[in-house]
């Protein structure tokens, strides 16, 4: 990895030239009741709306790699006569919109399909925090790096240029026990906020090339350990922890537990805690027919374990009918069967779940109250 | 317009509908000639034989018959059970026709003289207990919300005319709330029933910083329990709790429970 230093003021230069694509990073939303700021990813236009400083945001920036709702495709419905849906025919479907070859029924009807990955233009995520770093690492692993890719999230991936940007620790960060508090992959470029200078980590040609055109150059030994020392003040803050050690075997153990069922009842089943997830990527699919009956699409929509009707299939059957069996699942997928497939858990200790959860449910809890069953 | 429709080379019925109103403001009907850009493929897809609010004729033959409103008179039973007798299908539009609506909250004075006085004072007028549809007749299907959503009604009548399976959101608002990444409204000391409140509506009223006033009835397996101790946490009185969760008659049956254990409770 490559190093630089540049003064604090050179950012708005870097974030200028950057800004010739879409950034998206953190801006304050709000402030709660007690005056409190909230902050959430969003467009940025203008630098002065960057806020480098925010605590966490509400929701994770899942919405611009994996966005809660997608049509994966949408068709076209047209007729044997070339009318579109009129039988006593008309004009195509009134749009210029060609035949697709390939895509026919064979009978009376013709049906093209179309699919937008909906990627328009390069985007930045300015400002990730190392917790969210890991999350894109950890969807990259399932979503791209089995037998079948995802295309939707595969084309977002590879048009984001990111820079991450050191965190201020909160009191429901946990993401040291689960090892994602700093990011060693998954940027283009990392800043460590130190007084009056940054300290920039280094790992595309991109942004080694974009560094040239700023104010920047090589850190001496001092800064060296004025970055470590950043790192271990860091380090020091948090104060929120849960015990890994042999968490999947205690999983197993204690499938049974009864603080499962006393964490159920406090359950919602809202999906809140899916939804502001940064590594939640389940989903469901629905059709929809247009009222004209000559488009279709097929919408993706994120989805929640916790769902009523997660587990229904085919024929009515609710594999899941309980809250509490819903909730369990849930840790099971993060803290168990993803570790056994790839070895490192589905969560990044980001706390946005717990945070969110009005029944206040919180990992560290939830995972306390399992491993001190009896 | 008359034309018969085709749906991937197969012919596509057009089915009568009728358009019916008992107790209500008639905002439901109105908004589905709200939206303008959408009316004409409505009227497409649907023979439309009866609608006061938008056409002069009135037909009495149609299949399917949308009824608007609460059961809050005698003659109204009497044309509710008729429209049931003519229609293949009988569909509830919106809270009222679902749950009593805004008018069943009159019902928990429990005098209706009482509140015939305060609201008419000497003025002659029937009414008794407000009722849902369902108390009166079988009802097909269920269309929330105050008003009805404009975008649901047309792909649930989408769905209809291609026989296609109809379904409600199982999931409280919360989820569609998130999914608009709004600020949550319990943060910002609002009372809120997204929690427990069917979705579909796509967090319509909290992402205009109102919180959910439940006009949906409660999702599925809600959560009512910890709803009120959520409520209590934030110090929200039971009482304006309550007044939320009475406003459209969806949770009658959980503020029964609440005032029952009121009651034992003194």
């Amino acid at each position: 990895m490559l190093f630089k230093v540049f003064p604090v003021g050179e950012l708005i230069r870097l974030f200028e030239i950057l800004s010739a694509d879409r950034i998206v990073g953190p801006v304050k939303k709000g402030e709660d009741q007690h005056g409190h700021s909230l902050y959430d990813f969003d467009v940025v236009h203008d630098f002065a709306e960057l806020r480098l400083d925010y605590t966490q945001t509400i929701h994770s920036a899942k919405n611009y790699f994996l966005p809660y709702r997608e049509d994966l495709c949408t068709f076209t419905f047209q007729d044997a006569a070339g009318a579109g849906g009129d039988e006593t025919g008309g004009s195509g479907d009134g749009q210029g919109r060609p035949n697709a070859a390939g895509a026919r029924d064979g009978g009376s009807g013709d049906w093209q399909k179309e699919v937008d990955y909906g990627v328009y233009a390069p985007l930045v995520l300015f400002g990730l925090h190392p917790c969210d770093i890991n999350a894109l690492n950890k969807l990259d692993k399932v979503l791209l790096g089995g037998r079948y890719p995802n295309p939707f999230y595969g084309e977002k991936r590879a048009n984001m240029f990111i820079v991450g940007h050191s965190c201020n620790p909160q009191p429901f960060c946990f993401c040291k026990s689960m090892g994602t508090d700093s990011a060693i992959r998954g940027f283009d470029l990392f800043l460590t906020r130190m007084d009056d200078l940054y300290f920039a980590e280094v790992l595309s040609s991109r942004a080694f090339h974009l560094l040239e055109q700023i104010d920047c150059r090589e850190p001496d030994s001092r800064e060296h350990r004025r970055y470590l020392n950043e790192m271990a003040v860091k380090e020091s803050l948090f104060v929120a922890h849960v015990d890994t050690s042999d968490l999947t075997k205690i999983l197993d153990l204690e499938f049974q537990a009864p603080v499962w069922k006393e964490w159920g009842e406090k359950c919602l089943s809202c999906g809140t805690c899916a939804q502001v997830c940064p590594t939640c990527y389940c989903y469901g699919v629905e059709e929809h027919v247009d009222m004209d009956l000559n488009h279709g699409r097929k919408e993706k929509k994120l989805y929640s374990c916790n769902l009523l009707d997660f587990a229904v299939v085919a024929g009515g059957h609710n594999f899941r009918p309980e809250s509490h069996t819903r909730l369990k699942y849930r840790y099971y997928h993060k803290h168990r069967g993803f570790v056994e497939a790839f070895e490192e858990s589905l969560c990044v200790g980001c706390g946005r779940c717990g945070q969110s959860c009005l029944a206040r449910i919180t990992v560290p809890e939830v995972i306390a109250s399992v491993r001190a069953s009896k | 317009m008359t034309k018969n429709k085709t749906f991937l080379g197969v012919p596509v019925a057009r089915p009568k509908v009728g358009f019916f109103e008992l107790s209500s403001c008639e905002g439901c009907q109105l908004q589905l000639l709200n939206n303008e850009a959408t009316l004409l493929d409505f009227l497409s897809l649907v023979e439309i034989v009866r609608f006061r609010e938008g056409m002069k004729e009135a037909s009495d033959e149609y299949e399917i018959a949308f009824v608007e409103g609460s059961v809050t008179r005698a003659d109204e039973e009497e044309r509710l059970k008729n429209i049931r007798e003519k229609a293949r299908i009988v569909v509830a539009l919106g809270s009222c026709a679902c749950f009593g609506g805004v008018n069943q909250l009159k019902n928990r004075f429990h005098d209706l003289e009482w509140v015939k006085k305060e609201v008419y004072g000497s003025f002659p007028i029937e009414t008794q207990e407000v009722k849902p549809l369902s108390a009166v007749i079988k009802v097909d299907l269920e269309i929330y919300g105050c008003p009805i959503k404009k975008e649901e009604v047309e792909r649930i009548v989408t769905a209809l005319v291609l026989g296609e399976e109809i379904h409600h959101p199982q999931y409280p608002v919360c989820m569609e709330c998130k999914a608009r990444e709004n600020i949550c409204l319990f943060d910002l000391g609002e009372p809120c029933l997204g929690p427990v409140t069917r979705a579909g509506c796509d967090a319509w009223c909290p992402s205009n910083r109102l919180g959910c006033w439940g006009c949906r009835g409660p999702a599925p397996e809600a959560n009512l329990t910890r709803l009120q101790i959520i409520m209590a946490e934030r110090g929200i009185s039971q009482e304006r709790m309550i007044d939320r969760l009475e406003c459209f008659g969806g949770f009658a049956g959980f503020v029964a429970d609440i005032r029952v254990k009121k009651e034992e409770a003194k």
